[in-house]
């Protein structure tokens, strides 16, 4: 896993392996040993695990359940909606990627290409269904052509942006339409959304909700009007101080006391509110930290320019605040993404729960290592992508202030 | 200019009135779904015949508790059972917030490490663990790792001091007595005196240019002494394995235990070492470069001068994951460890009573975060910049 070519540190390109290894591995006696014992133990880890992974471990627990792990008990006559909206989402993604790549060029280049053809040849390789393998080529075309066209497209329309934010809202809804059914569809109940699939539902959800309720509170936390900094601030710091389960256990146990007789919401409705109160909680105190760190003469100055207290707040703290605040928010929700796993807790089969109820299959009893190795490399991409976003945006943002 | 100034704006043109407006507003609307949910709460605990008391508290529990750092048996009443939890919930934060520490510091110092090996297996360390739900991988330090020790006759076994199998893992630890609360005592009251004879080797040393070289013996005598100490008054239990699948003495931790410690470690001590590596970057290049002109060797620099200044940008973050370590420290309900969270789960399934444990149990926990978050307040008021 480490076994990264030395050529990527700039510094020792020209001197040769056995100047670079003395310079960077055995510069001294301690850095010597060090580098024994810890090459010792790694290679000792990677041989255990190419051993383990290519004699013990039997890998057909992922190839036999792989609807499972993706969409759940979703009936499979109605896949093709899923599909659908699977696509949609990537024909808006490559659209907003050509839109972007028009300012950030780094993301049209050759690597992220041939970062997308080594994705195919790995679908190409992995053992799967050949319809699905067809569709997930398919799908990556698509993004790509798309990217293209909007490439294209942004050098003609310039409000292609707007247009675009417009689309995303716009499928967020028909992708829920979609997959929840009514209106003309064949209605699946929750219950039968599983693996990957509710696991993106929810934390989409309770990001898109989350986040305006976060903002308010923030906002509610820095007003100098006493009630409302009162309030905010007893929820946030009552929020903040018990643990994330215990705030979904009581949605799911608590919820329905609340309610008047009947009222019963269905169970992932109690998870996506449970996550929703807890992420603004802390969403509001990263965007008070962006709001701290705008400089009071901004205030000032649009007051003196005659603008009233609510205008003051959306056209000039918010903005800048909200970017400031950006990768703390990012983190939030990559740690929202991940907190998804403890709805399984509470009896929902998102991604760990549908592991779990599948190891609990007498077939595959004690399959432990494959499963969750499997699940962990999913959370990992996609963790690992949203911060590397994240990175990439805050650059972006740095350059031109 | 004839007419008189307006002193007197009407009404809602004011801005004060409608400040007031706007609050009442606020409270209004909480105060009424509030109501609403504690009206809608009592019609529904009156149908279900409970009314709001935390008289079952002193009802039998009749539920047992795999483990317990008090006597504990199941005829005990719920709030022995919930002190149970406490003490294991305390049990795992404590150990937690020590040993998170130590590794988030090494970690994140091994970041700057001119060893490219360490420098990179750090930064992997970093990227791989944060990427991964917590709870993810406490279940996989539980079932695929831990689970999966020997059973008791083929127990493993490090030098002899340490036995791992399926029925715990077994540690050297000092039996608990007089000669070990003696040494002790005297090891705290050597380490304070250490810690006053360096302030002044050190003021020595700045003001008076001395050389340090009496003060360092008796540094040394001191460290000598204290070794000795630990390892003769301690009376140190080694486990015993008299015969295959039977351990005797020592410190024995149970598989739950190990995993939701190490588990909460291995996953906090990845965000210590970010915050420790971002305390460390802040310190300007040139106190490291001032320091190597003065002869230090790196290491010095990094005790000397980087490390008790990159002290004050690290501690506040840290005390939020001290906080975040006891919060997590409920998902030890997944892997069957009996804290504080899993206990209460466990009354609230048989009392029915959400309403009351749910204040409990958050009440408890706010008390922990709150002590918590004093300690490092407290810590960090310390170490800040004293300006003379």
């Amino acid at each position: 896993m480490t076994a990264t070519s030395p050529s990527l540190s700039p510094a020792t390109i020209r001197h040769s392996p056995v100047a670079w290894l003395r310079k960077n591995l055995f510069n001294s006696w301690f850095n010597s040993m060090l580098t024994l014992v810890l090459g010792g133990i790694l290679l000792w880890v990677a041989y255990s695990l190419v051993n383990w992974a290519f004699t013990m471990a039997q890998w057909q627990v992922l190839s036999a359940n792989l609807p499972l792990y993706f969409v759940g008990r979703y009936p499979s006559d109605q896949y093709w909606r899923l599909w659908t909206a699977l696509a949609l989402i990537t024909l808006a993604s490559g659209l907003s990627w050509g839109l972007f790549s028009r300012h950030l060029s780094v993301l049209f280049s050759r690597g992220v290409l041939m970062g997308l053809g080594g994705i195919t040849v790995l679908i190409v390789l992995v053992p799967m269904p050949g319809p699905y393998r067809a569709r997930m080529i398919g799908l990556i075309l698509l993004c790509t052509l798309a990217a293209w066209a909007g490439r294209l497209w942004a050098q003609r329309v310039t409000s292609l942006g707007r247009w675009l934010s417009l689309a995303w809202l716009l499928s967020f809804f028909v992708t829920l339409w979609l997959m929840a059914g009514g209106l003309g569809l064949p209605a699946v109940s929750t219950n039968n959304w599983g693996g990957l699939l509710l696991t993106l539902c929810i934390s989409v959800v309770s990001i898109a909700l989350s986040f305006p309720f976060g903002v308010l509170l923030a906002l509610g936390r820095q007003s100098s009007l006493p009630i409302i900094r009162w309030l905010s601030i007893i929820y946030i710091e009552l929020i903040r101080g018990v643990p994330l389960i215990s705030i979904l256990f009581m949605g799911q146990v608590m919820i329905p006391l609340f309610l008047p007789e009947g009222m019963r919401p269905d169970r992932v409705l109690r998870a996506i509110v449970g996550m929703t109160l807890f992420t603004a909680a802390y969403l509001a105190e990263n965007v008070r930290g962006g709001l701290q760190a705008v400089p009071r003469g901004q205030i000032e100055a649009a007051r003196s320019m005659g603008l009233n207290a609510p205008l003051t707040l959306g056209l000039i703290v918010l903005p800048q605040a909200l970017k400031i605040a950006i990768p703390a928010i990012v983190g939030q929700f990559i740690s929202l993404f991940q907190d998804t796993t403890l709805v399984s807790i509470v009896g929902l089969l998102e991604l760990l729960g549908i592991s779990r109820s599948i190891l609990a299959n007498p077939e595959f009893l004690g399959r432990y290592g494959e499963v969750y190795l499997f699940i962990a490399a999913i959370y990992w991409c996609f963790c690992y992508a949203m911060s590397l976003g994240s990175r990439k945006i805050e650059e972006a943002l740095n350059t031109d202030t | 200019m004839t007419s008189r100034p307006e002193t007197s704006v009407p009404l809602w043109r004011d801005d004060r009135f409608w400040k007031i407006v706007f609050q009442l507003v606020v409270a209004g609307i909480v105060i009424a779904i509030l109501g609403l949910f504690i009206h809608n709460l009592r019609v529904n605990l009156e149908r279900a015949g409970l009314e709001f008391t935390f008289s079952f508290l002193t009802n039998s529990a009749g539920f047992s508790i795999g483990e317990t750092l008090i006597e504990y048996s199941p005829s005990d009443t719920y709030i022995r059972a919930l002190l149970v939890g406490i003490l294991n919930t305390l049990r795992v934060v404590l150990a937690g917030i020590v040993l998170t520490t130590i590794l988030g510091v090494i970690a994140g110092v091994a970041t700057f490490s001119d060893n490219w090996l360490l420098h990179k297996l750090s930064l992997l360390y970093v990227e791989l663990v944060r990427n991964i739900p917590l709870l993810l991988q406490l279940i996989f330090w539980y079932f695929p790792v831990f689970l999966s020790l020997p059973p008791p006759q083929e127990q493993l076994q490090v030098m002899g001091l340490i036995y791992m199998s399926k029925t715990g893992i077994y540690l050297p630890w000092p039996t608990i007595g007089l000669p070990f609360w003696l040494s002790l005592g005297a090891v705290i009251a050597l380490a304070i005196a250490a810690w006053t004879l360096l302030q002044r080797r050190t003021r020595a040393m700045v003001e008076r240019a001395a050389s340090g070289r009496p003060q360092a013996i008796a540094l040394s005598l001191i460290g000598g002494i204290v070794v000795v100490l630990i390892a003769l008054g301690f009376n140190w239990q080694i486990p015993q394995s008299p015969d295959p699948g039977q351990v005797q003495g020592g410190l024995r931790l149970s598989l739950e235990y190990s995993a939701i410690l190490v588990g909460l470690v291995v996953y906090t001590g990845a965000f210590i070492a970010e915050i420790v590596r971002g305390g460390i970057q802040s310190v300007s290049k040139g106190q490291w470069e001032a320091a190597r002109s003065l002869g230090l060797t790196p290491s010095r620099v990094m005790q000397l001068v980087v490390f008790p200044q990159a002290m004050r940008v690290i501690i506040p973050p840290l005390n939020s994951q001290y906080m975040n370590l006891a919060k997590n420290s409920s998902l030890a309900l997944a892997i069957g460890y009996p804290d504080i969270f899993s206990v209460a789960s466990t009354s609230l399934n048989q009392t029915g009573r959400p309403v009351e444990v749910f204040i409990l149990l958050m009440a408890i926990y706010l008390l922990i975060n709150l002590i918590i978050s004093l300690g490092m307040n407290r810590l960090n008021q310390a170490v800040q910049f004293t300006e003379h």
